[in-house]
């Protein structure tokens, strides 16, 4: 099948019991992406669209580097390019990729109401199963970072694999294998968290002094990392959250509603039954009819 | 019970009662279709739609159709579901009418204060659960809001689907308990008697007028 019959989930969504996770014995993963070292060249995107089979549609330039000027259904990762000044006047060329994060605890498939439609494997990436997906949107509305997209054509979601079928038998994603200048690195989570520490410590002798990883607790942390010379503002970076979370709304719909919904509708059930069983059925009694007749006919003789 | 020949007042008319059950029909259709995408352990019910696609496909349209349908129960039946005096009395004396008492219970005409509640609830909770529903249904709509706006909806859609679907299974309950109420709504005639017994105030109404219902002639 389309997940290739994996046995290393620990998540899946929809599924109130433990998924098959018997080959769950594998590193956690993650791509870093150093932000501090990319030049922009797309050739990330152009490996991707290569890998994975993607061609969105040829838009109308917009004015901006942007190209396309947004994530869709064929479109999983995005150069996004931002224009900063810093306090002192200096213009800063900021460039991030954008694409799905991979959240350790995440949104998409927590909202997810089809089982094993999104799924979570042990080394952390968070795969869509497209054969499960119904294409209800709720994937969107649970994503912090503002990741899938839904197809309008086959209504299935799409976002970035992290080349799951790559990782998968020991290669590294597409994306990290084009990189020219080292961006885009790809490793365990420990040694990717490691290296970017290094590297912090390099650009912060440099001068850039709030220089840091972005790896949010919010979402228990991410399976794809940012290195970023101004850690301490992460949404200059085109609208990176600051501190992204799994809205409350999300929460409690997902959470507190669920179990409290059935239990109403149900409690409600029994005391209807309940109700019939102690004071039963309320019948019309002949005394009724006769009072309703004399009613209806006060002229007419009692009978 | 039966009333083999014997006398029938009109409770409900034709019209109001094709228009009910195509409510009930919807309601029921977009209940199981609902719950199914609300919760895994109902998923399952999809199937009887085609699966979670066509279920997800579906869903909207029926709750189009009942938002017209339900429309058209506002328009037949607001006027004898205003609020008055009497159902605050009815409600004070509920424990008698949930024992089957009904001696002592205020007289009450066309519709009592419970059902006026169901009434009321579902011309509420309908407007509120289509308007929410528009805003989630991710194949039309989903550009003319944020993400942010679809979340609050559809936590709003499910919170009114759930008293929904609790507020029906009071109506559908109270339908089977009081006897003779099934029949007012598949036949649309119930007995003097049923009608004494029940809605006093409303054959009282009836005999005055000499009308065969369900309102009052002139």
């Amino acid at each position: 099948m389309a997940d290739l019959q994996s046995q290393d989930y620990i998540r899946r969504s929809a599924t109130t019991m433990t998924p098959p996770s018997a080959r769950a014995h594998e590193q956690e993963v993650a791509k870093l992406i150093d932000v501090s070292r990319c030049i922009g060249c797309k050739a990330c995107q152009s490996a991707c669209m290569e890998w994975n089979d993607l061609r969105p549609e040829i838009g109308h330039f917009e004015g901006s580097y942007d190209n396309p000027m947004d994530l869709g259904p064929h479109v999983w990762t995005l150069m996004r390019f931002n224009e900063w000044e810093d306090e002192k006047g200096n213009l800063e060329w900021l460039i991030r990729k954008d694409g799905c994060m991979h959240c350790e605890d995440p949104g998409c498939l927590k909202a997810c109401p089809s089982p094993g439609a999104i799924v979570q494997y042990a080394n952390g990436i968070v795969d869509f199963i497209s054969e499960n997906c119904i294409g209800c949107g709720y994937c969107v509305k649970g994503c912090p970072f503002d990741i899938p997209r839904i197809s309008p054509v086959d209504h299935k979601s799409y976002k970035c694999t992290l080349c799951s079928d790559r990782v998968e038998v020991g290669l590294e994603p597409a994306c990290v294998k084009a990189c020219p200048t080292g961006a885009i690195m790809f490793g365990s989570k420990s040694d990717m968290t490691e290296w970017a520490g290094e590297r912090i410590v390099d650009l912060k002798e440099r001068g850039f002094a709030n220089a840091g990883l972005y790896d949010p607790p919010g979402v228990s942390g991410t399976h794809v990392m940012y290195v970023l010379h101004h850690a301490d503002r992460p949404s200059i970076y085109a609208g990176l959250p600051d501190n992204p979370r799994i809205s409350a709304f999300i929460g409690v719909w997902k959470g507190l509603l669920k179990p409290l919904a059935l239990a109403g509708i149900a409690a409600t059930a029994v005391a209807g039954f309940l109700h019939w069983v102690v004071a039963g059925p309320n019948e019309v009694q002949p005394e009724d009819e006769a009072a309703a007749r004399k009613l209806l006919h006060p002229a007419d003789k009692p009978r | 019970m039966s009333n083999p020949g014997g006398e029938k007042l009109i409770r409900n008319t034709t019209a109001a009662r094709i228009n009910h059950w195509i409510t009930g029909g919807c309601f029921v259709l977009l209940m199981v279709s609902g719950l199914s995408m609300f919760h895994p352990m109902l998923f399952f019910l999809s199937s009887l739609f085609g699966g979670g696609e066509w279920t997800r496909a579906v869903h909207p349209w029926i709750g189009c159709l009942l938002l017209v349908s339900y429309a058209g129960l506002i328009v037949q039946f607001w006027r004898d579901n205003l609020w008055n005096w009497v159902d605050i009395a009815w409600m004070a004396a509920i424990r008698r009418v949930l024992a089957n008492e009904e001696e002592g219970v205020p007289e009450v005409p066309r519709f009592n204060a419970g059902q006026k509640f169901v009434f009321w609830s579902m011309a509420l909770l309908v407007p509120v659960l289509f308007s929410t529903g528009i805003v989630i249904w991710d194949v039309y709509f989903s550009p003319y809001t944020t993400i942010e706006q679809q979340r609050i909806a559809v936590l709003i859609h499910s919170l009114a689907a759930v008293a929904a679907i609790i507020i029906w299974i009071i109506h559908v309950y109270a339908a089977i308990w009081v006897r003779g109420s099934v029949r007012a709504m598949t036949q649309g005639y119930v007995t003097p008697g049923w009608a004494w017994r029940h809605h006093r105030k409303w054959l009282r109404s009836l005999a005055a007028t000499n009308s065969p219902g369900p309102r009052p002639r002139g």
